[in-house]
């Protein structure tokens, strides 16, 4: 059974958002996702003040044996990213919920976050997967 | 997932391994997670079901005839008990399927072929037949494992009386007894390592497969699916059907070269095959290593400059080398060792450049 943290957002494509503070959020996988992709050799973020938007590829992230794209839960701006993960991207497979955070963001409108899940309704998506 | 096929080891393993489809079988992907798996081949030995692999038989008087037309190596060369590696080609040259042909005895012959052309492969072969001889696809009732590894022989000999030494490479020995299960010895393999490919009744495998276990254990034998293997066979460079070979792939182009023998006689496939042999095949398999970072992956597309010059057949990041590495297949022109390339990963050009191959040769080999 895979972790989830209570007070975090989540996406449908199994990315989670921590509010740091006012408008501005963390972003990484959750611990189903790294479960599923296995051991994630590579990740490749985008670059510091860069614009992302809502469900679009930003990156990506790869196993020993496939390519996964990497979508941006929320619009904004990129203020940085977890530059530790190139040498050890293992760290996301660790510390998926922590140390393995992929990246922050400048909301462009934190209302935003109401239209992602909260930890029950995330919970029953993985559920759902797990069968 | 009605018609999904699983091997006769599915019921030993579903709830230990992580299970992927993989050409019309659900099959594992990992049992402890790749690396782990990879790492344990190199180091001491990992166990693989391999049953998916098809077996055909082509038996009669006129057998070797028509595994001499089928094929691109001369099959002439076989004796009982000997093991040969080929491709079998359309008359353009392209790849019907790389394979093993055990030579049995007199018009007795084996052939393994790849799961997911054995349909595709055996109709080929009936299509060709004359005379007295007949193919039968055999792959139902027979398993295939693969004890891969340093520590293989010595593991699989606590299981027999044979002496497994006395079996050198690309030999074999059929009805083995293997603690009381029978099957055929084959010193093959498709990881680059020492090892064996062991043929029996689909019904005596799960068996089989717990007793090398358990006698491995201390050995530190692991089970290991389908990741570790295809890692495995890349960093060996042995080529993988529908990556390095296919229909538009010749065995020269794919450097399978050893296995085609012109001199043989005629065969499907030779006028082509023996010019590109004479005179250089269009288009040749690269080993490349990433100089920017990134991973290379199949299908991408490999430039010079501002021309396209192939595309990646396999890549990953090798687990013994650490090194984000691919095989390629491009135009010969650019294929000298250390040209730089570009591999374009999803819309950006990275830098690579060419390199040997194999990525890994097994030391004393």
């Amino acid at each position: 059974m895979s972790r989830i943290v209570a007070d975090f957002y989540y996406s449908k494509d199994h990315e989670w958002v921590q509010v740091v503070e006012d408008g501005r959020v963390r972003v990484g996988i959750s611990d189903f996702a790294q479960e599923q992709l296995g051991e994630i050799v590579f990740v490749e973020l985008p670059e510091s003040d860069s614009a992302v938007e809502a469900d679009e590829s930003v990156g990506s992230i790869e196993s020993v044996k496939a390519v996964s794209d990497l979508y941006s839960p929320v619009s904004g701006t990129v203020l940085q990213v977890n530059e530790s993960l190139e040498d050890l991207p293992e760290i996301v497979n660790e510390s998926p919920f922590d140390e393995g955070w992929l990246m922050e963001v400048q909301l462009k409108d934190p209302g935003q976050l109401e239209a992602l899940l909260n930890a029950d309704q995330y919970r029953k998506l993985i559920e759902g997967e797990e069968g | 997932m009605a018609d999904v096929k699983r091997t006769p080891l599915y019921p030993v393993y579903k709830d230990k391994a992580k299970l992927v489809p993989f050409g019309g079988w659900e099959m594992p992907v990992q049992f402890s997670g790749i690396k782990a798996e990879h790492e344990a081949v190199r180091t001491r030995a990992g166990l693989f079901d391999v049953s998916h692999m098809g077996e055909a038989e082509i038996t009669g008087s006129d057998a070797l005839q028509l595994v001499q037309r089928l094929t691109t190596n001369d099959a002439s060369k076989l004796e009982p008990g000997r093991v040969q590696y080929t491709a079998m080609c359309y008359p353009d040259g392209g790849t019907v399927d790389d394979l093993l042909v055990y030579m049995r005895g007199e018009g007795d012959y084996l052939l393994v072929i790849n799961a997911a052309n054995i349909d595709k492969d055996v109709e080929w072969m009936g299509k060709h037949a004359s005379g007295d001889v007949t193919v039968k696809n055999v792959s139902d009732r027979i398993a295939q494992i693969a004890l891969q590894g340093p520590r293989a022989e010595k593991v699989l000999q606590r299981l027999t009386e044979t002496d497994l030494s006395r079996i050198r490479p690309f030999r074999f020995q059929a009805d083995v007894d293997l603690d009381g299960v029978s099957g055929l010895v084959s010193r093959t393999g498709y990881t680059g390592e020492d090892g064996f490919e062991i043929y029996l009744d689909a019904e005596k495998a799960p068996l089989l497969w717990e007793k090398i276990l358990e006698t491995g254990k201390d050995d530190g034998v692991v089970p290991c699916g389908l990741g570790a293997r295809d890692t495995l066979r890349f960093e060996a460079r042995l080529a993988l059907y529908g990556n390095e070979l296919s229909a538009s792939i010749s065995p020269i182009e794919a450097g399978i070269g050893f296995a085609v023998k012109p001199d043989k006689g005629d065969f499907i496939g030779r006028d082509v095959l023996v010019r590109q042999k004479k005179e250089g095949a269009p288009r040749k398999l690269v080993g490349l290593e990433m100089v920017e970072r990134g991973i290379p992956r199949s299908h991408y597309p490999v430039y010079v400059g501002e021309e396209e010059v192939g595309e990646i057949t396999s890549g990953t990041q090798s687990p013994t080398l650490k090194k984000n590495v691919g095989l390629a297949l491009i135009k010969w022109e650019h294929a000298q060792l250390d040209n730089r390339v570009d591999v374009e990963i999803r819309g950006k050009r990275v830098a690579a450049k060419i390199v040997k191959t194999p990525f890994y040769k097994r030391p004393n080999q």
